[in-house]
């Protein structure tokens, strides 16, 4: 068995007092939102998850060109690490949002374009899953799995920009003009330091089960081969 | 031994020199097979109208078509019968191809894979398209709306496009898997959405005569996808059809 | 006509072949035997280009694979167990739309000429659906060498075929060797196999183990020589 490597141990360790710090600035530094009070906290792991979330479901894509192209199983593995820990954090943010809308906008879930477009999202990757599951051959399931996520990568922004083309009531906060948005508010310095603190320290919390789940895959398949010496 | 190859391959084989011919008379080869095939089973074709039917019934109790309410969601009731038939004859199609290894069959020809694709895209199209034809004036019928409107029909034309390209590569997938019989819709349904959500729009837009500026938009969009994904389909089919 | 070179193809981390060498000269007819699971099918398939090899050369008719595949193709002619037509055509439609995948020049002619061989002639257009197992495996022939291949594959095609129905395809695939043809055939049936062949290959464990000709056989018959291969 392969030790952890002492960067990823370093790294773990980070992460965890990252997520403390970034927990008591969202909670305890972080100045009371004066319109929507103590419920606005959320925001900060709201956006920290969604942010990296994102970033890896576009990384799988590109991962599923990269695949194609070589045809190396690594590059397969560097996907389904990237979709499973992207899958779980986005439905933390989905999770958190519907926290925050439920007084904000008094319904725990509204048929806006990120909502839907992150609903649509969390189905195509448990569909990717499930192709997975249904095939035995490695090789056919990196392939099929690869295109999908490159068909599914494509259209949850094109289902994002076709539901804008009716109005949304979600707010936009960074580089909105749309203020008038209902639930919109402006941050203060205060506030700015726990928010860039949250994406700060859930890239490093993402980069860190990233990390893990793809030693993890490189685990699994040392694992099968020693299963294979033995029955040979 | 060259030039033995040469001489039996003359015999019966025209000259390879023309890529792009020999690619639509493959094109062609499989769509004029597919159709031969189901006029005389009409296994798909029924299968997937009487379908289309019953859904249609379905949504007649579940949404109390009233005239007024019929007048807001005609597009949607629809759409939504098109797509839940149209996984059935994606589906039965594929499933003719791999049965008796036929897949096999078709890719030991010497064509490029890609005609293939578009051959089993446009015999899918055909298939859809002669449903949604007998389901409009039934529709119309039963619910005393006019469908007939040319409008309509280039939305419906564009929307199942953009939804049979998908459907053909997913299916194609799909029939290669355990679950081959349950999985299509579950891959297909959230990779539609976009295709869904513009056509229905520029359904209702046509059918309670909007501004045409108003429907231009979701024309658009379907446009873009079906080229986007037909484009996508095309270049990635070969590593869903080869081992 | 085909010369294979330290083919190797992998299914994830399963190697099924390792490493096979493999020489046929023009007009050979090679039974491939060997037990189930030696990787026959997996290398018949390599062959017929609808498979990648892993590792190694394959030559089909002076055509490499996979690169030159559409050449090999249209010399290619392959029967496996399953017939590869479509049920709801007729034995004439199924040929008449292989002939348009070939590009076949003089169509009409060549699919009689083809169905006279195969003794189908009077069956022409009757559904495939309606064909008996032999009758099928019999149009899968014709269908093979529609286009006048220089190469044929057969696979296990005796799988499911009684007595009679055996014995009608021992005369055809006689009619279709005799032409001058290379053909390489998997077989369990040594005694097909033997009355067919002018060469006999032993697949085991995904390597080529042994290579008799029927000269060398007279001291032993087929069958010694088969068990003595494998166990050795």
């Amino acid at each position: 068995m392969q030790d952890k490597p002492i960067t990823l141990k370093v790294l773990d360790i980070v992460s965890l007092i990252l997520l403390g710090i970034s927990t008591y600035l969202a909670l305890v530094f972080a100045p009371t939102e004066l319109v929507m009070g103590d419920v606005q906290r959320v925001f900060y792991f709201h956006i920290g998850t969604a942010w990296t979330a994102l970033m890896g479901f576009i990384l799988a894509a590109v991962f599923s060109v990269v695949y194609l192209i070589k045809k190396d199983l690594k590059w397969d593995r560097y996907q389904v690490a990237a979709i499973e820990v992207s899958l779980v954090f986005f439905f933390i943010t989905i999770v958190l949002g519907s926290i925050w809308a439920r007084p904000a906008w008094n319904t725990w879930w509204t048929w806006d374009p990120r909502l839907t477009t992150a609903a649509v999202t969390e189905l195509i990757y448990i569909a990717y899953f499930m192709l997975r599951q249904g095939i035995d051959d490695p090789d056919r399931r990196a392939r099929f799995g690869a295109v999908y996520a490159l068909v599914g990568g494509l259209s949850a922004p094109i289902t994002f920009f076709a539901i804008r083309l009716f109005r949304t009531i979600h707010p936009v906060v960074i580089g909105g003009a749309n203020a008038e948005a209902e639930g919109g508010f402006a941050m203060t310095a205060d506030m700015r330091v726990a928010f860039f603190f949250a994406l700060f320290a859930f890239t490093v919390i993402f980069v860190d089960l990233y990390w893990n789940r793809i030693r993890l895959g490189n685990l699994q398949e040392k694992v099968e081969q020693l299963k294979l010496k033995v029955t040979l | 031994m060259a030039e033995n190859v040469e001489r039996t391959t003359k015999t019966h084989t025209a000259d390879r020199g023309s890529r792009t011919g020999n690619f639509f008379k493959a094109v062609s080869a499989v769509v004029w097979k597919d159709l031969q095939a189901e006029f005389r089973s009409r296994e798909l074709f029924s299968a997937m109208l009487v379908f289309s039917l019953l859904i249609i019934l379905i949504f007649n109790f579940a949404l109390e078509l009233d005239i007024k309410t019929r007048q807001s969601v005609t597009a949607g009731v629809l759409w939504a019968t098109f797509a839940f038939a149209g996984t059935l004859g994606l589906n039965r199609s594929m499933a003719i191809e791999k049965d008796r290894g036929c897949l096999d069959g078709l890719l030991l020809a010497p064509v490029d894979r890609s005609a293939i694709y578009f051959g089993k895209v446009i015999s899918n199209l055909a298939f859809m398209l002669i449903v949604e034809i007998i389901v409009l004036p039934v529709y119309s019928i039963l619910y005393n709306v006019n469908l007939f409107q040319a409008g309509l029909l280039l939305v419906i034309l564009l929307g199942s496009i953009g939804y049979v390209g998908v459907g053909t590569l997913l299916s194609a997938m799909s029939v290669q898997t355990r679950t081959r019989d349950i999985l299509l819709p579950i891959l297909l349904f959230p990779v539609v959405i976009p295709v869904l959500l513009a056509a229905v729009k520029a359904s209702s837009g046509y059918l309670t005569g909007a501004e045409f500026s108003e429907i231009l938009l979701p024309l658009n969009l379907l446009i873009a996808y079906d080229i986007i994904f037909i484009a996508v389909a095309f270049m990635v089919f070969d590593n869903v059809v080869e081992e | 006509m085909i010369a294979v070179k330290k083919l190797v193809k992998r299914f994830g981390l399963k190697t099924v072949l390792r490493g096979v060498d493999f020489e046929v000269q023009p007009g050979e007819f090679v039974a491939l035997l060997g037990p189930n699971g030696a990787g026959k099918t997996t290398f018949l398939r390599i062959l017929a280009s609808l498979s990648r090899p892993s590792l190694g050369e394959v030559k089909v008719a002076g055509f490499r694979l996979p690169n030159e595949a559409a050449a090999v193709r249209a010399r290619l002619g392959v029967v496996s167990h399953l017939p590869l037509l479509y049920g709801d055509l007729t034995a004439e439609e199924n040929l008449r739309f292989y002939a348009r995948m070939y590009n076949i020049t003089k169509m009409e002619p060549r699919i009689t000429e083809v169905l006279e061989m195969v003794g189908l002639e009077n069956r022409r257009h009757d559904l495939v659906r309606t064909f008996s197992r032999g009758m099928q495996q019999r149009l899968a022939i014709g269908r093979a060498v529609l286009h006048d291949p220089d190469v044929m594959l057969f696979d296990e095609p005796y799988t499911g075929l009684d007595q009679d129905a055996s014995s009608m395809l021992d005369d055809v695939l006689k009619t279709v060797a005799a032409k001058g043809r290379t053909v390489v055939m998997t077989s369990h049936d040594l005694a097909r196999a033997e009355e067919l062949a002018t060469r006999f290959d032993i697949l085991s464990r995904g390597m080529i183990t042994a290579s008799a000709s029927p000269t060398d056989l007279r001291r032993g018959n087929l069958l010694t020589f088969y068990k003595e291969a494998l166990a050795g």
